[in-house]
C-alpha cells in the first residue's frame, strides 16, 4: 500500500542479492510456519478508509460536557495544531543523533524549564506517559531514595491514579499502601500526622484534590517533613498559575496531568505526564533529560543527558525501563504556555476558577450547595438524588453530560457529582448547565 | 545569511518581552476570594511572545531537525518508515477527538468499536487470542507482559521469580523484569547470533517464569529453532515472551501465535506506521493466549448487543495500567493503517523490509561487513572494516559523517554483543533510488575514512552545531532556564 519500489526494482535488487526469489531470503523461518491463512478483510483505499473513519467518528456522541476528573475539555489554539504536524517534528525520533535534532533538543529544554517554573521545582524531565504513570514512578523514587516500605496517601485523591501507583507495585507484598481519611472534603491533617512512622517512604497528596477542592499543600509537607517523610504532590498545571506551587510548599517531587494544557481529550489520550522534583533528587528522576551544554567550537547546543540512569545502559539496574515517552505532546504544550504567556495562564486560569465560582453560586440559588464549604479552583462536588441516574437522563433528554459521580470513592459519595468548568463554556451554558439539574433533580421520577 | 540568522539557539524567553502575547482568553475579573495562604507567591517565568513570534520561533526549531518525511532515517530497530497523512486526518476529527474518557458509554461508541476491531485484527495478525490496547510504549507493554506472567503463576501457586533475557536484547527488557519484581537472567548468545540451546537449557529451572526473546532478534536474524525454544521453555512451565518491535520483518508473512509464543508486545508506532513525534506518543499493545486472558488489565472493552461497553470488574486482573485508556489517538492512526491493508498487503510490508535489508548488506559487505554471515531479516548489524579501524575510524564517525551528507544515523552501538555495531533497518516505504544513494555514500565515507580519517573524526560538518561535550552535559547539568 505505502510501498515505493516497483516489482521491476524488487527484481534487481533480489538479483543482485543473488536470489532467485523472496523465498531463499527467509529460509531462516521454519516453512510451516510461513504464508498462513489470514481471516482478514481486504484492503481500504484511502477515500473508503475516510469515509470509514467518519462514519466511526460520528457514532461518537458530543454533549454539552462539564466532566473533569483529572482531564478537561480544553481549546487548542490553531498554532499548536498547526506547528505539531510539521513532519520534522512529527515524523523524527528520540534525540539520538544530537546534531541532527537540535530543534526537538531545545523545545525540550525549554519544556523542562516551563515545567519546573510552572511547578516551582528545581527539575523537570522530558515527559512520562501519563499523570498516573508520572506518579507511580515519583512514588517508585521515593520507595528507593528512603529504603522504606510504606506509602501513605490522600483518600481524596483521583482513585485511578492510584489503581496505577499499586499496578506498579504489583507483586512487591512488602509494599503498605495506607489512606489518610477526609475531613470535610480535605486531608484530615490531624489523621495524617498519626499515620505517619519511621516505616513511611512517602506522602502523597493532590491539589486540587479529586473533589475540586484546595488542599494545604504547606501543612502537609510541614507535617511530612517533621518526620523525615518524602513527599509528592499530584497537580493541576492550570491551577498552577494562582495556586501555591509544590516547590513553595517543599515537595520532593511534583507530578502532573499535561493534559490541562491545551492537548484535546481524545478518549484516554495521547496525554502528559508531568515529573519534577528537587535537584537532590535528580538522579532518581527516570525518563529521558535534556541539558543544555557547548559544541567542539564552544557554540551553545543541546543533548540528552545523565543518561547513565537509563535502561539502555543501566539495563536490569536501570530505575524505570521508560523509553519512548510523549514527547509530541510535550511539544505542544511547550507552543501552549509559549503562546500563553504569564498572562495569559493566569488569565486562563483565572476564567476557569470563575466560570466556576458562578456555576456554584447558580446551583446554590437553585438550592443546591458545593459539598464542603472549601475553596476550589475549576472543578467542586455537590450531592443530588440519585447521581448516576440524574446524569444519564440530563444526558439522555438536554444532552448534557454534568460530570462524573464520585462513587468510586465509597459509599459516602455515592451520589456526589463533580463537574469541571473550563475557558469552553460560557455562563449561558452554564445556566443551561444548573437549570437541567435544577428540572431533574425535583421530578418525580428522580424521587423513585 | 549569517549563523545567528540561520542556527538561531536563542530560547523563547530570551527572545520574550514584556506586554506581549499569542493567545487571549475572554477578559476576567482578578478578584477571588481564594485565601493567600493557598497562592502562589512568586510568577513563573514563562515567556511572552506575539502569536507570529512563537510561529517562527518554533517553525525554524523544526528546520533542525532530521525526520522521516525529509530525510533516509535507517534507524535499527525503530522501524522508521513513512506515516501516512491520512492518519492524521482521520485521526483527528472531531467526533474522536472530542470525547472525554469519562464520559458515558453511549457517547464513545465509535472509538470503542475502533478499539474493539482492532483488538479482533491484532489477534488474527499475530495468531494470538486476546489483547490490551492500553499500553503506551513498547516498553509499558513489557511491564505489562510481565505483569500478566507473574499473576498466571501466582494464581498457580507457583513461585517462579527468574526471567532469562538473552544478551542481545533491548536494553527495556532486563529494566521491565527489575521493575516487575523480577531476577534477570542473562544468557550469552551462540557464534551466530541466536539463542545457543544448551545454554538455555542450563539456565532453565523450576524458578524459571519467562523466556524474553525479541523476534526476529536485534541482528535482525531469525531463531530458526523456534520450535525448540518453545518446547524446552513449555515442558518447564515456562512462558515464552516476544518482543515485537521487530514485527516489521514478520507481518504478513507468519504468526508468532503459530510458533507457540504465550505473550507479545507490538509497537504500533513501528510497524503500524504511526508517527515518532520525536520519542513520543507510542502504543505498545499486549497480545497473549487464551490461556492468560483473565490477567490483562482493566477494563475491559465488550460487545454486547446494543453496543460496545467497559468492564472493570475482572478478578484476575493484573490492575490499571495507565489512568484514562491509552493513547487512544495513536491507536486511531494504526487503526486507519490497519484498515487500508489486507492480507496480500500486509505480506508486502515484510517482504519489501527484508528485500532493502538484504540489498544493502549485500552491496556494503565490502566496506562494512556484516556480523552474520547470512540473510538478513528486516534489519542488518554491520562493523567497520578492517581496514577503517586501523585508521582509527569508530562507528560514531561514520554516524556522524552520514549526517553531513543528509542522512539520518543507522541506530550504533547496539546490540551490545557486536563490536562497534552499526544496525540498518531501510524499512518497506523507501526506494531503491534513496537506497542505492544511501549505499553510495556508505562507500564514500569508506573511502574517506582510508583516505582522509580527519574528515570523519571531526565530522559533523554541516550540522547547526558540531560535536556536543556530553562530558560537561552530565558534570554540570544545565536542565533548564
Amino acid at each position: 500500500m505505502f510501498i515505493s519500489n516497483t516489482e521491476e526494482e524488487k527484481k534487481e535488487m533480489l538479483k543482485m542479492i543473488g536470489v532467485k526469489s523472496f523465498e531463499e531470503l527467509v529460509k531462516q523461518v521454519p516453512s510451516k510456519f510461513l504464508n498462513p491463512k489470514f481471516n482478514l478483510p481486504d484492503g481500504l483505499n484511502e477515500i473508503e478508509a475516510y469515509k470509514k473513519m467518519k462514519d466511526l467518528s460520528e457514532k461518537n456522541n458530543a454533549l454539552l460536557s462539564f466532566v473533569g476528573g483529572g482531564v478537561y475539555e480544553r481549546y487548542t489554539p490553531a498554532v499548536v495544531k498547526h506547528i505539531t504536524q510539521r513532519t520534522e517534528f512529527l515524523t523524527a525520533y528520540t534525540p539520538y543523533q544530537a546534531e541532527a535534532s537540535q530543534g526537538i533538543l531545545q523545545t525540550i529544554y525549554e519544556y523542562q524549564s516551563l515545567m519546573s517554573e510552572l511547578y516551582g521545582m528545581d527539575y523537570s524531565n522530558a515527559s512520562m506517559y501519563d499523570g498516573s504513570t508520572a506518579l507511580a514512578e515519583a512514588v517508585k523514587a521515593c520507595v528507593r531514595i528512603s529504603g522504606k516500605t510504606k506509602i501513605i496517601y490522600s483518600s481524596i485523591i483521583n482513585p485511578k491514579y492510584m489503581d496505577v501507583v499499586k499496578t506498579y507495585f504489583a507483586g512487591n507484598k512488602e509494599y503498605e499502601f495506607v489512606s489518610v481519611p477526609h475531613k470535610n472534603g480535605s486531608v484530615d491533617l490531624d489523621k495524617f500526622n498519626q499515620l505517619l512512622d519511621d516505616k513511611t517512604a512517602c506522602a502523597v497528596v493532590s491539589n486540587p484534590n479529586y473533589l475540586g477542592f484546595i488542599e494545604d499543600i504547606e501543612e502537609f509537607n510541614k507535617i511530612a517533613k517533621s518526620k523525615n517523610v518524602l513527599t509528592v504532590c499530584m497537580a493541576d498545571p492550570v491551577s498552577l498559575a494562582i495556586l501555591k506551587t509544590p516547590g513553595e510548599a517543599g515537595f520532593d517531587f511534583a507530578v502532573g496531568e499535561g493534559q490541562s494544557l491545551g492537548l484535546p481529550l481524545s478518549y484516554g489520550g495521547p496525554y502528559l505526564g508531568i515529573f519534577t522534583c528537587k535537584k537532590q533528587h535528580l538522579r532518581q528522576m527516570p525518563g529521558r533529560i535534556c541539558g543544555m551544554t557547548v559544541d567542539k567550537d564552544g557554540k551553545r547546543g543541546f543533548t540528552l543527558t545523565l543518561q547513565a540512569r537509563e535502561q539502555h545502559i543501566r539495563r536490569e539496574k536501570a530505575p524505570s525501563n521508560i523509553c519512548s515517552n510523549q514527547a509530541l505532546c510535550a511539544l505542544s504544550v511547550t507552543i501552549y504556555l509559549t503562546l500563553l504567556g504569564k498572562e495569559g495562564l493566569k488569565e486562563l486560569a483565572l476564567l476557569n476558577h470563575n466560570l466556576a465560582v458562578y456555576a456554584s453560586k447558580k446551583l446554590f440559588e437553585a438550592g443546591i450547595k458545593t459539598k464542603y464549604d472549601k475553596p476550589f479552583f475549576n472543578e467542586f462536588a455537590f450531592d443530588v438524588e440519585n447521581a448516576e441516574s440524574l446524569r444519564k437522563n440530563i444526558a439522555c433528554s438536554k444532552k448534557i453530560d454534568i460530570g462524573i459521580t464520585a462513587s468510586e470513592l465509597g459509599e459516602e459519595f455515592k451520589n456526589t457529582v463533580i463537574s469541571a468548568f473550563t475557558e469552553t463554556k460560557n455562563e449561558k451554558e452554564i445556566d443551561l448547565y444548573v437549570s437541567a439539574i435544577k428540572e431533574y433533580s425535583k421530578s418525580p421520577a428522580m424521587k423513585k | 545569511m549569517n549563523d545567528i540568522q540561520k542556527f538561531d539557539t536563542r530560547l523563547s524567553v530570551e527572545k520574550s518581552k514584556d506586554g506581549k502575547r499569542g493567545v487571549h482568553f475572554k477578559r476576567t475579573i482578578d478578584d477571588h476570594s481564594i485565601d493567600s495562604k493557598y497562592l502562589r507567591k512568586t510568577e513563573p517565568k514563562l515567556p511572552q511572545m506575539s502569536e507570529f513570534d512563537a510561529v517562527r520561533h518554533f517553525t525554524k526549531l523544526s528546520k533542525m531537525n532530521f525526520s522521516v518525511d525529509t530525510h533516509f532515517y535507517p534507524l535499527g530497530s525503530c522501524t522508521m518508515k513513512y506515516n501516512p497523512k491520512i492518519n492524521e486526518e482521520t485521526s483527528s476529527m472531531t467526533g474522536f477527538a472530542s470525547v472525554h474518557p469519562l464520559a458515558l458509554t453511549e457517547c464513545a461508541q465509535g472509538t470503542l468499536e475502533i478499539i474493539y476491531d482492532m483488538k479482533t485484527r491484532l489477534c488474527e495478525l499475530c495468531g494470538m487470542d486476546d489483547a490490551t490496547l492500553w499500553p503506551v510504549a513498547g516498553a509499558h507493554g513489557e511491564f505489562t507482559g510481565v505483569l500478566v506472567a507473574k499473576k498466571h503463576f501466582e494464581v498457580k501457586g507457583e513461585l517462579r521469580d527468574e526471567i532469562i533475557v538473552p544478551d542481545s536484547a533491548h536494553g527495556t527488557n532486563p529494566a521491565t523484569v527489575t521493575m516487575a519484581g523480577f531476577k534477570t537472567i542473562n544468557i550469552k548468545s551462540g557464534a551466530d547470533g541466536r539463542i545457543d540451546l544448551n545454554v538455555l537449557k542450563q539456565n532453565l529451572n523450576s524458578k524459571t517464569a519467562v523466556l524474553m526473546l525479541t523476534l526476529p532478534n536485534t541482528l535482525g536474524i531469525f531463531e530458526t529453532h523456534i520450535e525448540d525454544i518453545i518446547k524446552l521453555c513449555h515442558d518447564n512451565g515456562t512462558l515464552v515472551y516476544m518482543d515485537g518491535a521487530n514485527m516489521n520483518a514478520l507481518i504478513g508473512l507468519v504468526k508468532p501465535g503459530d510458533f507457540g509464543v504465550d505473550i507479545m508486545h507490538l509497537n504500533l508506532h513501528k510497524t503500524f506506521s504511526t508517527p515518532h513525534g520525536g520519542g513520543g506518543p507510542g502504543s505498545g499493545a499486549i497480545l497473549v493466549k487464551k490461556h492468560l486472558s483473565d490477567y490483562l488489565p482493566v477494563p475491559i472493552v465488550v460487545k454486547k448487543e446494543g453496543g460496545f461497553s467497559v468492564e472493570e470488574n475482572r478478578p484476575n486482573t493484573i490492575g490499571r495500567i495507565k489512568a484514562f485508556f491509552t493513547n487512544t489517538a495513536v491507536l486511531l492512526r494504526a487503526y486507519t493503517y490497519m484498515i487500508m491493508h489486507g492480507p496480500k498487503e500486509f505480506k508486502e510490508i515484510s517482504e519489501n523490509a527484508i528485500i532493502n535489508a538484504n540489498y544493502i548488506k549485500s552491496k556494503l559487505n565490502k566496506y562494512y561487513p556484516a556480523y552474520a554471515n547470512e540473510f538478513c531479516m528486516h534489519e542488518c548489524v554491520l562493523t567497520p572494516s578492517k581496514e577503517l579501524e586501523e585508521k582509527g575510524i569508530k562507528t560514531l564517525d561514520i554516524a556522524k559523517r552520514l549526517l553531513d551528507y543528509g542522512f539520518h544515523a543507522p541506530t550504533v552501538y547496539f546490540p551490545l554483543i557486536v563490536h562497534e555495531a552499526i544496525m540498518i533497518e531501510p524499512t518497506e516505504t523507501e526506494n531503491k533510488d534513496t537506497i542505492d544513494a544511501f549505499i553510495e555514500t556508505m562507500i564514500k565515507i569508506y573511502e574517506e575514512g582510508i583516505n582522509n580519517p580527519e574528515t570523519l573524526k571531526n565530522a559533523p560538518h554541516t550540522m547547526p552545531v558540531k560535536r556536543l561535550d556530553e562530558v560537561k552535559a552530565a558534570r554540570e547539568p544545565n536542565l533548564r532556564w
